[in-house]
């Protein structure tokens, strides 16, 4: 039983001018961000939803927009060859590139954590790749990938293709998404160095108890390291699967979704039907169709976490 | 705060040297020819950026150019307005770095030491606008843009706005979650002796907060600039008239000009990294710092 005077219970009700003043400032401090989070986030959010469900070319007045409940989804998935081909160009890449760039970031950060001379030195050369994104190095890479004269297709000469198998790479349908994963390599150096900072936080005990059991390099990896790096690889998983869905500016400057849309990508498709053909319902219910495959692969990573992540602190 | 170093690595086995050393090689053999394959792209650029278009095309490709054709750099920057997109693009990351730093502090601030009813609720949100890709809300928000004209009066479609504002009203989810992370480990002690002389949360926020957060206000910073500068899509999408276009964008159109001169498209894009290459090789230790701070634990 309570006692009716706790006051306890009485400070819970009671709302002092304390605590409207700290509420008032703590809305006050947040404000742009809330604001931010209608203005841009949610209220887009809705209006797109209620958009998907229309037809409107974002030119002609609003009113002009036309109602076709759920025409758009249904073209999409039985009527658009192009877009799904987008779906596949995309999943295919994300389903090569997230896998191996996590390989070669893990790979790197293993190498940069033995005790190396120079190790400030090479990690800056990993990094800088990953800072500079953007059209200047999309040009640059059009020019590396150039199938006669590139620099690439001189290397693979060197070591022995015979010309006839120098692939054409951005040129050649078959070979111009390779192209694509095989540059998203370049730019792994961000989640190495998160890799990096997750082996720093790997406690040295674990690996001196390792070492009095008498363990092998390979054993002290496989059993103390990679456990301990899990939060970290699934951290990295995540945003490597968000972000390479977003893959637009490449794609955008190196080919134009070509040669015979092989590098036609998700994003690239959505910016064609909205800003180049004027299909803004289309688009939204294209930009729906994204949102509900990155929850559901974020979701579906998160949700396999508990067999595989290690936490330390848990059992 | 330093950068990661192998403070912790695993220790050396004690065990004498024979199986120690070839592993050691295989080690530098393996950094070595990464850095290398790292390195390369950059080298061939630069290098193409000072040939003549005859000597790209030459097979089998030199590295080193001979002679230096310096002119290429001075060709390129005539053929568009760059220096226009040049103030283009810093004015856009400028305004948009600042409004990051105001905005993103404050908001930082509340989560991270004011209470108030809902702040555990919007923290979630806000951790969640992370995972979304911003293409979601990309086509409505444009439309948003267009029809503020007919509610204004003015166009808002073809100016800087809409690629600025947004970075006043809390800008990046991330790097809000940055600055709160840090104000987290201030000791909150300054704090309250800030109070008991009698300074309001504003004050506090102002005078003792902030000072002490120069080194995450500078990694903010510099990770802002580079993700405004290296924008595409939005200045795509929003800016139509030539004069507003950005140096990401004017080097799009220069592509378009230009195509078949390698070597000027290579000098043109030199140009528009070198400002990126500078503040990288000034502020690596900020960023670095980022990515500490996020402090990626589960």
């Amino acid at each position: 039983m309570i006692p009716r005077n706790d006051p306890a219970l009485w400070k819970k009700k009671r709302r002092t001018a304390r605590w409207w003043r700290e509420t008032r400032e703590g809305y006050l401090f947040a404000l742009p961000w809330l604001a931010g989070f209608f203005l841009f986030t949610l209220g887009p959010m809705l209006v797109s939803i209620a958009m998907s469900f229309s037809r409107w070319d974002g030119i002609t007045p609003v009113s002009q927009m036309q109602w076709v409940g759920t025409e758009n989804y249904q073209r999409l998935f039985t009527d658009d060859p192009r877009f799904l081909k987008a779906l596949s160009n995309t999943a295919w890449y994300v389903m090569w590139a997230v896998p191996f760039g996590t390989l070669n970031a893990l790979a790197m950060a293993l190498l940069l954590n033995q005790e190396v001379r120079g190790q400030a030195v090479f990690r800056t050369l990993f990094y800088l790749p990953s800072v500079v994104s953007g059209v200047s190095t999309s040009m640059m890479w059009l020019w590396l990938f150039n199938p006669s004269f590139g620099p690439i297709n001189y290397a693979l000469a060197k070591l022995g293709v015979p010309p006839a198998y120098l692939p054409g790479w951005l040129t050649d349908e078959h070979w111009a998404m390779s192209a694509f994963i095989f540059m998203s390599l370049w730019g792994v150096g961000n989640s190495m160095l998160i890799y990096l900072a997750g082996l720093q936080g790997v406690p040295v005990h674990l690996y001196e108890a390792a070492d009095l059991d008498g363990a092998t390099p390979w054993v002290r990896l496989r059993h103390v390291t990679l456990p301990m790096l899990t939060p970290t690889l699934l951290f990295n998983l995540i945003m490597g699967v968000i972000g390479s869905f977003q893959t637009f500016t490449q794609a955008f400057v190196m080919t134009n979704g070509g040669p015979n849309d092989a590098t036609l990508f998700y994003v690239l498709y959505l910016y064609q039907k909205a800003f180049q053909q004027f299909q803004m319902g289309y688009a939204s219910a294209m930009a729906w169709v994204l949102f509900f495959i990155v929850m559901a692969l974020t979701l579906a990573l998160m949700g396999s976490s508990k067999r595989w992540v290690y936490y330390e602190g848990e059992r | 705060m330093t950068l990661p170093t192998p403070h912790n690595s695993p220790p050396a086995r004690v065990h004498p040297g024979s199986r120690v050393r070839p592993v050691k090689v295989l080690t530098y053999l393996a950094l070595g020819t990464l850095g290398a394959l790292f390195l390369m792209p950059f080298l061939w650029a630069l290098s193409a950026s000072f040939k003549t278009n005859a000597e790209i095309y030459d097979f089998p490709p030199r590295l080193l150019p001979n002679p230096f054709h310096p002119e290429n750099y001075r060709i390129a920057v005539s053929v568009l307005p760059f220096a226009q997109f040049a103030v283009n693009s810093l004015v856009i990351t400028v305004a948009c770095v600042i409004g990051q730093l105001l905005s993103g502090s404050l908001v930082a601030y509340s989560f991270a030491r004011l209470r108030w009813p809902g702040r555990e609720f919007w923290f979630v949100v806000l951790l969640g606008t992370m995972m979304l890709p911003p293409q979601v809300t990309m086509v409505s928000t444009f439309v948003g843009w267009t029809q503020l004209r007919a509610v204004t009066g003015v166009e808002w479609v073809d100016t800087f706005k809409p690629l600025i504002l947004p970075s006043f009203l809390g800008g990046s989810a991330m790097l809000i979650f940055l600055m709160r992370q840090f104000f987290k480990t201030l000791p909150p002690e300054l704090e309250d002796a800030a109070r008991i002389d009698g300074c309001g949360t504003w004050l506090t926020f102002w005078k003792v907060m902030l000072p002490l957060s120069r080194p995450v206000l500078a990694t903010v910073a510099v990770l802002s600039f580079i993700a405004h500068w290296h924008d595409f899509l939005g200045p795509l999408i929003y800016l139509s008239s030539v004069d507003k276009y950005t140096l990401q964008i004017g080097l799009r159109m220069f592509q378009d000009i230009n195509g078949t001169r390698m070597n000027l498209l290579m000098a043109a894009s030199m140009i528009v990294l070198a400002p990126v290459l500078v503040l990288f090789f000034s502020a690596q230790r900020y960023l670095v710092r980022g990515i500490v701070l996020s402090g990626i634990k589960g």
